[in-house]
């Protein structure tokens, strides 16, 4: 329990650094404070002072933080220029979209990489071995913008190309990690005393493995969050990942930085989750 | 292994060359437009055919090499002394400094390395020359990408501070920048190559993405990234093979360097 709020803590710390980060960046960004309105020349001069003055409260950035942090903590997340709509909105209609495109994704990478990290692993050919490592080579080396454009091309799911994303890291870690637990004194033993493949991966591999690879499970999220982008963009997917590239060519700074702050939010819970759950694991093995 | 590392190297080399001469072997300049050849397949006159501007297409790629192979591993650099500055002298002072450093590595690693890049890009101009998109592509790739570094080069330089030698040279009475300069930064000389390989092809991708989602370099200047813009008209594997060939070389330089830093790796 005092893990759990130690790490909630982290989290909170993290959140409100990165904020006050953002929220400095937005402000000195080049364009901060100009607004098309003033250049309306229906508007007098007292009304566009008033908007001058509106603006100037934002010029002081703890001012600026502290408005914004307040106004985040009553879920009023600003409003998207260039959609001019509620960022509140916009995220309760877009996340749905991207957690089934990234949760598919994840599922199906995680899948292909642990079936042929397993496969290249238990053959102990180094045949095997090398085509594994070579397929996971080629999509290490290939941008998920580049994946995207030929699976729109090939009019294939989007939610393989993060797959494909997550695919050769997670490969590479599983392997690795398999590699060196099968290569433990006791293991050796246990096969030489002719354990079956399946009783030794199930009972003494996975048990050793198992912490590890739960912290892969927490970094694949932030990968296939980040492949999320150009998939949404190029495929035409309206979630999350859409939305920032938009925001980026718009320079809808307000909508980015609440979306870089949420994503963060993500990962860092996944990570501490999978952090977590391999505390667990470590101490049920141990 | 030793053979295909081997080979990594001379086609790096081959292409670095090939790229570094592109003004003595490009038949055309990079922005020069055939007005009458646009979209035309390869010929004797444009070896890979000509884009929709009517560029030629073979001078684009040898010219957008240059400057994906000449930035990335700049940009990686950058990325090494900021982490060198970050994790290796607080790995070494320890304590608050450490501590603090590691928590500023921690926010940066929290956040999805795409969505911060988006995210600073945007905060700077968008509608700039092409030289200064290359400036600000490669810059953002190297101030913001040494996070992962730093907390390799802190565990290392914890790791000298506490050995038995480090000790002995300061009971000798050798200064900290000193003994920083000596004996602990020669020391984490393979982990910052190891470090300085890695950046390279993760910049090289990122790159890649970025400008594929038209956020990178700006045209007319051509890198990988852009070249690769053009795959959102391909229609036909058979008929426009040709449009993969900047596909094809950044997956093959990407993949020797990811062979040869599996040696690499090794050493740090």
């Amino acid at each position: 329990m005092r893990k759990l709020a130690r790490h909630l803590a982290a989290m909170a710390a993290v959140v409100l650094v990165g904020g006050l980060l953002s929220a400095t960046l937005v402000r000195l960004a080049p364009g901060f404070g100009a607004d098309e309105q003033q250049l309306d020349s229906r508007l007098s001069s007292e009304s566009i002072e008033a908007l001058r003055q509106a603006r100037a409260r934002d010029r002081n950035i703890p001012g600026f933080y502290l408005h914004y942090l307040g106004r985040s903590l009553r879920g009023d997340l600003g409003e998207s220029r260039t959609l001019n709509r509620p960022v509140r909105q916009l995220l309760a209609e877009r996340l749905p979209v991207t957690a089934r495109l990234v949760g598919a994704g994840l599922l199906a990478g995680w899948f292909c990489a642990v079936l042929l990290a397993l496969g290249a692993t238990m053959a102990r050919k180094p045949a095997c071995d090398l085509f594994a490592t070579l397929v996971a080579g080629v999509f290490l080396s290939v941008p998920a913008a580049v994946l995207a454009l030929l699976f729109v091309f090939a009019s294939a799911p989007a939610y393989l190309v993060i797959a494909l994303a997550v695919f050769p890291k997670v490969f590479s870690y599983t392997r690795n990690l398999l590699a060196r637990s099968y290569g433990l004194p006791h293991l050796v033993t246990a096969y030489a005393k002719g354990l079956g493949p399946l009783r030794l991966l199930v009972w003494h591999v996975l048990p050793v493995a198992g912490t590890q690879l739960l912290a892969v499970a927490g970094i694949s999220v932030s990968i296939a969050l980040g492949a999320a982008i150009p998939v949404e963009a190029l495929c035409g997917i309206a979630g999350v990942g859409q939305l920032a590239w938009q925001a980026a060519l718009g320079r809808d700074l307000p909508l980015l930085v609440n979306l870089t702050g949420l994503v963060t939010v993500i990962t860092l819970a996944a990570n501490w989750g999978a952090e977590l759950a391999g505390q667990g694991l470590g101490m049920r093995t141990a | 292994m030793r053979r295909v590392r081997q080979f990594a190297w001379l086609l790096l080399a081959l292409v670095t060359l090939a790229s570094l001469g592109a003004g003595l072997w490009a038949p055309a300049d990079y922005a020069m437009q055939f007005r009458e050849a646009p979209n035309f397949p390869p010929s004797h006159q444009h070896l890979l055919g000509t884009d929709e501007l009517g560029r030629d297409r073979f001078s684009r790629v040898l010219y957008g090499s240059r400057v994906s192979l000449l930035m990335a591993p700049a940009a990686a650099l950058l990325s090494t002394l900021l982490a060198t500055l970050v994790g290796g002298v607080a790995g070494y002072l320890g304590g608050w400094w450490e501590r603090a450093a590691m928590a500023a590595t921690d926010l940066f690693l929290s956040m999805p390395w795409l969505f911060l890049l988006l995210a600073v890009r945007a905060m700077l101009p968008l509608n700039v020359s092409p030289i200064t998109s290359i400036a600000v592509t490669f810059l953002l790739l190297g101030l913001l990408g040494w996070a992962a570094s730093a907390r390799v080069l802190c565990a290392g330089a914890r790791g000298l501070r506490d050995s038995d030698f480090v000790l002995q040279a300061r009971a000798c009475g050798l200064s900290g920048p000193r003994l920083l300069a000596i004996h602990v930064m020669p020391n984490l000389r393979p982990a910052l190559l190891a470090q300085f390989w890695i950046s390279i092809p993760v910049f090289i991708i990122s790159e890649a993405n970025l400008g594929i989602l038209g956020l990178g370099v700006s045209e007319p200047l051509p890198s990988w990234g852009g070249l690769l813009r053009e795959l959102e008209s391909f229609t036909s594997f058979g008929f426009e093979a040709w449009k993969l060939v900047p596909l094809v070389l950044l997956v093959l330089v990407v993949s020797s360097f990811q062979v040869i830093l599996s040696r690499d790796e090794v050493y740090a």
